[in-house]
């Protein structure tokens, strides 16, 4: 794990010390699907999908840290990712080219073929 | 003691509502906060309503290189419009003739406060935070919004550390307005994505 001095970028760069950013805007991620213990910011109905990095954020000290009263720093990479709803609920009724875009943090994301 | 809406309430205190009556009671014996900060802050919080959010939108509309700005770092266009924004991370979506932006936080109650004052009952209730992520055009046209079919739906979950507002579409009609009376038709819910603004 590569730690910079300071987000680099993102929209809104903070200056913790962060993870470097592993991803880029269109790149495709999957979110982990796990189900570790505490204060998790990855909805249940996320985990496992595919979507497309919308944008970075910036780097964001870890709310799963932070819960545990501890600083959170690192900070995580923050990342909008797109996901097309037909792609989440295999039964929804809207349309094709309706989307969900929810903000994950780097450590919950996977490169996806 | 100041009000915290607890007027003509005579259940049992629940179990937060203790703890914080609790929590606040030792804190201000300890002298870390005094009843006037927390009053003035609960003040503060309940100040602040939907007309900054309006407002913002009707800058956005009367100005191009405002909207602009608001669409790359909403931060800071509300900083250069001379509104206080304080730590926030904001991401303004942009409703257009092919898209329409919805906001939801499915975890708690995110919501943009210092742009829209507190969020409505319903913006925290289950009902919708499971729903509008799920059927987003149901849920719309239970507020009496109905999508077309060729608009693409764009929900938002705030779920970290950025806060969304929709940048509503200007309707036609209100050419030549100045930007008090736009802001007069750019009600919250039109800001949250529920609604569009009408004449």
């Amino acid at each position: 794990m590569q730690e910079v001095a300071g987000a680099g970028g993102g929209q809104y760069a903070t200056h913790y010390t962060a993870v470097a950013a592993r991803f880029a805007q269109g790149d495709r991620v999957r979110v982990r699907d796990s189900a570790p213990l505490g204060h998790i910011r990855t909805p249940f109905y996320i985990r496992g999908h595919v979507g497309v990095i919308e944008r970075y954020c910036g780097a964001f000290p870890n709310p799963e840290e932070l819960a545990q009263m501890r600083d959170g720093l690192p900070a995580q990479p923050l990342y909008r990712v797109r996901f097309l709803e037909t792609e989440v609920w295999p039964d929804y009724a809207g349309r094709a080219h309706d989307t969900i875009d929810i903000e994950i943090f780097q450590h919950w994301l996977e490169r996806a073929k | 003691m100041t009000d915290r809406g607890d007027i003509g309430n005579y259940q049992p205190l629940t179990y937060f509502q203790l703890m914080e009556v609790s929590l606040r009671e030792l804190l201000v014996e300890k002298g870390v906060v005094s009843e006037q900060a927390v009053s003035d802050a609960v003040e503060d919080m309940r100040r602040r309503g939907p007309d900054t959010g309006a407002g913002v939108v009707a800058r956005a509309w009367a100005d191009a290189e405002f909207k602009r700005l608001l669409l790359e770092n909403g931060a800071r266009a509300c900083e250069a419009m001379g509104v206080d924004v304080p730590a926030t991370r904001l991401v303004v979506v942009e409703n257009t003739a092919r898209a329409h932006n919805v906001i939801v936080c499915t975890l708690c109650s995110c919501y943009p406060r210092m742009l829209l004052g507190m969020p409505p009952d319903w913006y925290k209730s289950r009902n919708y935070r499971s729903r509008v992520v799920r059927e987003p055009r149901a849920v719309l046209a239970e507020f009496g919004l109905r999508v077309a079919d060729d608009v693409a739906i764009h929900v938002h979950d705030s779920t970290a550390d950025m806060r969304y507002m929709v940048l509503p579409m200007r309707p036609a009609g209100t050419e030549g307005w100045d930007e008090a009376q736009l802001a007069s038709i750019v009600s919250r819910d039109c800001m949250i994505g529920v609604a569009v603004p009408k004449l």
